[in-house]
């Protein structure tokens, strides 16, 4: 722990990443102290301070109603980290358990959970997403839902690769020798060595996650005004360009440090844990 | 049979299961709708004989297996059913649609390869120095944003403060060029009109960089990985001790044998970029599919819904399958061995 911290340390860039990260994560969650308008995260209305541009009052400018974007970006953190969470913490394991058994049994239930991989892989991820979408209604459930549904595939197929270069591996075969359970075999053997990958992989998703849920808000089909929600901030202020230039930038740069930081993170911790591109 | 053909084959039979598999998926998903299909086509001032009509027509009181059958059937016939939304045939809309979309994400992929894989290289020849952390550090920062917020930023950077392209569409409204391919790029030269072309070109440069900036980081960081491995090679000590130029290695030796993963890292981001064209061109007001799939989307016109996301799903394998093949013919392994594998 203290000596991948040491390699993590000895990178600026990973450096730069965990301090992003940090501040974002500290960011939403002390947001309702940190805000400086903390009632504006819902549909409070200010029209007096309307559509400002950015001051000492609103370091980030007002919306259209006069929200502080300062603090509705901080709220907007809160619920594309929890969604962030919610996702991978079901994706990923669905994925793995996937990805072990069609890795280690191999044989026909291989080809059918591949199949059934392949299929949800082939369709392009924010399609896929936009679709369930289409038929649902556009709440923070079910934008979890349509999420996950798109996002499992991957760690299945991330897992399967792995656990199918090492069920040739002499200490699978040694387990296999003297007579343990598969079960013991795939979680207890396999498993533990899939795990710097998927740990990875998971830092880097919580920013995919985010891209790809603040993309279905953008597009209405995410989490619903008055709710602040990063990608929805941007599609209203589009419209305002180049005026309103600030309805539409910070949001997007919020994106975009939070995304960033947790990709450099991820990349320092791809070389801690000795993980292939 | 040559190994490359084989190839094709055994791609296009698991292409067809892979296509039954999204067709059930779709069907899943138009299933998994909250309500009554038939209630929801016909509107609120429905009457109830109106809707068991309309329910008995789309066979919704059969059995889910009987309902897929159907579905299926209607497909293979090229019948998509019609859409609620423009009262014509899906197949017909997304035709019309289809076209826009596609030169979009082509151009968009011709750009992230012409730019991706130079930047790799370079990023490797000169690993650990400068150059390599420059493009380390453009790569990172063009995924983590989605494609909306770069095409905002472009479009704040060069359509309105530097006013160098068109803010927004296709191309300007004085042209009236003839449809024939649906790809204003062709359609213009077709009918001889080079101003045009220029015009409808310029107009395709933001939409097009937005959209591709992504994948260009992610085909530079591949391309610079694969190639950094390839360098530690014995074959490019040789290569060096002949005193080849370095560019020479860079570009014949260590480039080559990358060249085969970064493809297909290729094909997945152009998976990506047919889904961030909704983004982009919900933010260039871009006549493609998207405008068209977020309508169908909001009216919950299932069968547009549906037809919309089965085109896109085809429209990945076929890229897929050209990936795979290109793959096969620039790998000798591939392209002399007798088993294709």
């Amino acid at each position: 722990m203290i000596r991948a911290f040491r390699i993590l340390a000895a990178n600026p860039l990973s450096m730069v990443g965990v301090i992003l990260v940090a501040l974002v994560v500290l960011a939403a969650i002390f947001a309702p102290w940190i805000a400086p308008f903390p009632t504006h995260n819902g549909s409070v209305v200010d029209f007096a301070f309307a559509n400002r541009a950015p001051s000492a009052r609103n370091w980030m400018g007002t919306d259209l109603v006069g929200r502080d974007i300062f603090s509705r970006i901080l709220y907007a953190y809160q619920i594309s980290l929890v969604l962030g969470v919610v996702v991978l913490a079901i994706a990923a394991p669905v994925g793995t358990i996937f990805g072990l058994l069609a890795g280690y049994l191999g044989g026909w239930t291989e080809s059918i959970l591949m199949r059934i991989v392949d299929v949800f892989l082939s369709i392009p991820p924010l399609v896929l997403a936009i679709a369930m979408m289409g038929v649902l209604e556009p709440t923070l459930t079910n934008a979890m839902l349509a999420v996950t549904v798109m996002w499992w595939p991957w760690y299945a197929r991330l897992v399967y690769a792995i656990a199918r270069s090492e069920r040739e591996e002499g200490y699978v075969l040694a387990a296999e020798v003297i007579g343990a359970p598969t079960s013991h075999i795939a979680f207890r053997e396999i498993l533990p060595n899939c795990l710097p990958a998927i740990i990875t992989k998971m830092t880097l998703d919580m920013g995919f996650v985010i891209i790809i849920a603040s993309s279905l808000s953008f597009l209405g089909l995410g989490v619903q005004p008055p709710t602040p929600d990063l990608g929805s901030m941007v599609a209203e202020g589009a419209r305002y360009l180049p005026d309103s230039w600030w309805l539409t930038v910070f949001p997007g740069l919020a994106i975009l440090i939070a995304v960033f930081g947790f990709n450099l993170m991820g990349d320092g911790l791809r070389e801690v844990l000795g993980v292939d591109e | 049979m040559s190994p490359v053909l084989r190839l094709l084959m055994r791609r296009l039979g698991i292409s067809l299961i892979v296509l039954i598999g999204v067709s059930m998926l779709i069907f899943a998903i138009a299933r998994i709708i909250p309500g009554d299909p038939a209630r929801i086509a016909l509107g609120p001032n429905a009457t109830p004989e109106q809707v068991t009509n309309l329910r008995a027509e789309m066979h919704l009181d059969e059995p889910l297996v009987l309902q897929y059958g159907y579905f299926l059937v209607d497909i293979s016939r090229g019948d998509l059913g019609t859409s609620l939304y423009t009262n014509r045939p899906v197949t017909l809309d997304i035709a019309q649609f289809l076209p826009a979309t596609l030169e979009l994400v082509l151009v968009a992929g011709i750009i992230m390869v012409a730019l991706g894989l130079p930047l790799g290289i370079l990023a490797a020849r000169h690993r650990g120095r400068w150059p390599d952390h420059l493009v380390r550090i453009f790569s990172l920062l063009t995924v983590s944003a989605p494609s909306f917020v770069w095409a905002v930023i472009l479009m704040l950077l060069f359509a309105f403060y530097l006013p160098i392209f068109p803010i927004a569409g296709r191309i300007s409204d004085i042209y009236e060029i003839e449809r024939t391919t649906g790809f204003l790029l062709i359609d213009t030269l077709l009918a001889g009109n080079f101003t045009a072309f220029g015009d409808a070109f310029r107009h395709l440069i933001l939409p097009a960089v937005a959209l591709a900036l992504s994948g260009i980081g992610q085909a530079a960081r591949l391309t610079r990985a694969n190639m950094v491995e390839t360098y530690d090679k014995p074959y490019i000590e040789m290569a060096q001790a002949y005193g080849f130029f370095p560019s020479r290695i860079a570009r014949i030796y260590a480039f080559k044998p990358s060249l085969i993963p970064s493809l297909t890292i290729i094909g997945l981001d152009f998976a990506a970029m047919l889904g961030n064209a909704f983004l982009v061109e919900a933010v260039f007001a871009w006549p493609g599919l998207s405008r068209y799939g977020v309508a169908v989307i909001l009216r919950k016109d299932l069968n547009a819904i549906m037809g919309t996301v089965l085109i896109i799903a085809l429209t990945f394998l076929i890229v897929n399958i050209i990936v795979d093949l290109l793959i096969a013919f620039l790998n000798p392994r591939i392209r002399h061995s007798t088993r294709a594998n």
